[in-house]
């Protein structure tokens, strides 16, 4: 199997209980893939054990982005190889600008790719017009991360930083959570505008609302740890229709 | 293997190297012949220096009174920091470069030995590569305990700035040296403050006449170099009616394995509608990553806003040293005079620290403000102890306190020790404390976004001394941002 990340029959724990039990995906470069399930399914558990979070212990099985093997890389090694994860709940970084945040990002990754890092009159330039496409003003770059954003804000600052720091994997961890449909739909026209035949996303998602914006190539259904039905972007509707009690059985057998 | 991996590699290899060498920067010995004085201390080693430094006979017996009251007193041992017994018969009271024996006329007569020491620390000793710079930077350099030169003092000179060695100012302005000395710290106001008036062997002066703004920043450097010598140096700042100046203070040691004892006394004194802003950037060898070795940092630096509207601030950002002790504060004398206090204290494997301010409100519609951060990691201890006094005459005095601690790792300690006493009714006094952890949360967040664990701590750390690092002049701020990274170098697995 080829394809930009590659996972195959992964096992995780959490604090000695397994959460994810033999999952496999293949997500090849320019795709859209759509990740939805029932609460607990261990959606969110994957998103931490391929960016590397400690305590997210993978123990069988692989995970491969571009070639590299994910799963002996440090967080930031897998950030320097591509991976991007929009958190579902950003952090706040008292007294650290959004700008220093980023270019501190940016100059970090850039060094773990063996690139030039950039300086202040480059980077500003840079920021400045990726801000600009998604609707953000200076004053909020000069903020401190995350500190006093709205819902909506933090989640258009995550996608601020993966249009910075131009990742080959973009995993939105339920970006869609705590949005009010402007705010959905900026967010949306961010991702949009950052897919490309390289870059692939894994959108991780409990409604099919998200994926009216950001058309997915792929929906899967996950649960109890396991990918348990693939398809088109048809399944998500008949998903919304249905509810996921059919495969909950189907996990369980 | 792809070529990022490749990187990646590269930069692993790197980084070990880096943590495994040493981390102080600043720890070289350099090789310098030295004229000491015997070891041990008694009534002949005050004479000694006295005579060393041609001094004239009421600084002799103002150092002899010093000694005499040092005898009757005890090391104090309230604050919250475990040290060995100092024995004060094995230490080294006088050192000098032998170079400078007869004193150089001017930086060319200096030991390049010397110069390239400083080169080394990065100081622009030379003045030529300070006027290169962005801005004006006047530095006296003093290396263990004599002053080796001082840049600009005549281009200071025409503005009527007198900014010189200490020794300098004895012989060449001893009337103003006479008023001032002890005015603000007594001799006997603490063990260490009477050790240092007895031995005390240069340091910086510096007079700014009435309604000057002196035209650039002023600097002074500390090296210890010498193994078993104490530093006991002496600062004296005046700023006259209405005159205003901006100094700061850069420490280092090399890297010995005995403790070397640092005892400084820094007085200021601000007369009517002053302005003195005072920062330090203390990065004395901490010791290494057991304990052994380190400076111990006994320091005792006090301003007097002696006049009406005057103003002192002091800003420092302390990494170094074993164990420090030192309580940087105001005299609010005057009517409408205000004190600052901005502190960044960071504590990493076994230092201690025991640190803060004491605010003493004397005058009417005083005002103080204190902001400490205080970071610990490693096994460290963290103490912020700050005094806010308020005398029955200090009508509408009003302080502000913030006290911030943050905690990385889970064996390291902070405590905040607030003394707040009000006997003027009107005043009005404010404190406020947090105590925070860098969360495992916030560190994956930096780590996913590229950073890895140290420059993550680093830039959350900087982030969390926001307040203070601004309250430093530009270039030594980003100097300083740097020292935070690298004292917290090997803080988190």
């Amino acid at each position: 199997m080829t394809g930009l990340l590659n996972i195959e029959n992964l096992h995780a724990s959490v604090g000695g209980s397994k959460i994810l039990k033999g999952l496999s995906l293949n997500v090849g470069a320019g795709e859209v893939h759509a990740i939805m399930g029932p609460n607990g399914s261990g959606k969110s558990t994957l998103s931490y054990v391929l960016s590397g979070r400690e305590g997210y212990e993978a123990t069988e099985g692989s995970a491969s982005l571009d070639g590299n093997d994910l799963l002996v890389l440090s967080p930031e090694e897998r950030a320097y190889v591509g991976m991007f994860l929009a958190f579902q709940y950003p952090l706040e970084i008292p007294g650290v600008t959004n700008m220093t945040f980023l270019k501190t990002a940016l100059n970090a990754i850039r060094r773990g790719r063996g690139e030039q890092e950039l300086d202040a009159a480059q980077f500003l330039r840079l920021i400045r017009e990726k801000a600009k496409s998604l609707g953000m003003s200076d004053e909020m770059l000069k903020r401190p991360l995350n500190v006093g954003f709205s819902g909506g804000e933090k989640k258009r600052n995550e996608v601020l930083q993966m249009a910075v720091l131009e990742p080959r994997l973009a995993i939105l961890d339920e970006t869609d959570s705590g949005l009010d449909i402007d705010a959905l739909k900026t967010v949306s026209e961010g991702v949009n505008a950052m897919r490309n035949a390289d870059r692939s996303f894994v959108v991780i998602t409990h409604y099919q609302r998200l994926l009216d914006y950001i058309k997915p190539d792929f929906v899967h259904v996950m649960a109890r740890g396991r990918i348990v039905d693939s398809g088109g972007p048809e399944l998500a509707l008949k998903l919304e229709k249905s509810g996921y009690a059919d495969y909950l059985e189907t996990a369980d057998a | 293997m792809s070529e990022a991996k490749a990187a990646i590699d590269q930069e692993t290899v790197e980084r070990v190297s880096d943590v495994s060498g040493q981390n102080y920067k600043y720890g070289f010995v350099s090789d310098v012949d030295a004229d000491k004085a015997p070891i041990g201390l008694n009534e002949d080693i005050v004479r000694f220096i006295s005579a060393k430094k041609n001094e004239p006979s009421w600084l002799l017996e103002w150092r002899l009174d010093a000694y005499e009251r040092w005898l009757t007193m005890d090391e104090p041992d309230w604050a919250h920091v475990e040290y060995p017994k100092i024995n004060y018969q094995d230490l080294c009271y006088y050192s000098a470069p032998k170079s400078m024996e007869d004193g150089p006329k001017s930086l060319d007569e200096v030991d390049p030995e010397l110069l390239r020491t400083y080169e080394k620390l990065g100081i622009p000793l030379v003045e030529q590569e300070v006027l290169a710079g962005v801005r004006k930077v006047a530095v006296d350099a003093v290396f263990d305990s004599v002053s080796v030169g001082t840049t600009f003092r005549e281009e200071l000179a025409k503005v009527g700035v007198i900014f010189c060695s200490f020794s300098d100012a004895v012989s060449e302005h001893p009337e103003i040296v006479k008023k001032y000395l002890g005015s603000v710290v007594p001799k006997s106001d603490n063990y260490f403050t009477a050790l240092n008036s007895a031995v005390f062997s240069d340091g910086s002066f510096v007079y700014i006449p009435p309604g000057v703004k002196c035209p650039m920043e002023l600097s002074t450097y500390f090296r210890i170099n010498e193994p078993n010598t104490g530093q006991f140096e002496r600062t004296l700042v005046i700023a006259d009616k209405g005159a205003y100046v901006s100094y700061l203070e850069g420490c280092t040691a090399p890297m010995r394995d005995e403790n070397q004892l640092h005892a400084a006394v820094v007085e200021l004194v601000a007369l009517e509608d002053a302005e003195i802003k005072y920062s330090t950037v203390q990065n004395w060898y901490p010791g290494n990553s057991d304990g052994v070795g380190g400076i111990y940092n006994f320091v005792t630096k006090r301003g007097d806003c002696r006049e009406d509207r005057a103003h002192i601030s002091w800003t420092q950002v302390e990494t170094g040293s074993a164990v420090t002790w030192k309580y940087p504060s105001c005299i609010l004398r005057g009517d409408d005079t205000v004190g600052e206090f901005y502190s960044i204290a960071i504590s990493n494997n076994l230092q201690q620290v025991d640190s803060g301010t004491k605010m003493i409100h004397l005058g009417r519609n005083t005002s103080s403000r204190i902001i400490s951060k205080g970071i610990s990691a490693g096994r460290s201890s963290n103490v912020y102890r700050g005094q806010v006094s308020v005398h029955p005459k200090a009508k509408n005095a009003r302080n502000f306190t913030q006290c911030d601690s943050l905690l990385i790792g889970d064996k390291c300690a902070a405590h905040t020790v607030p003394y707040i006493e009000s006997r003027a009714p009107s005043a009005t006094l404010e404190h406020e404390a947090t105590t925070s952890k860098i969360s495992d949360d916030q560190l994956f967040y930096c780590r996913q976004r590229g950073l890895d664990p140290e420059e993550a701590v680093a830039l959350i750390v900087n982030g969390f001394c926001r307040d203070v690092l601004q309250h430093l002049p530009m270039e030594f701020a980003v100097e300083a941002q740097k020292l935070v990274g690298i004292s917290l170098e090997g803080s988190v697995g």
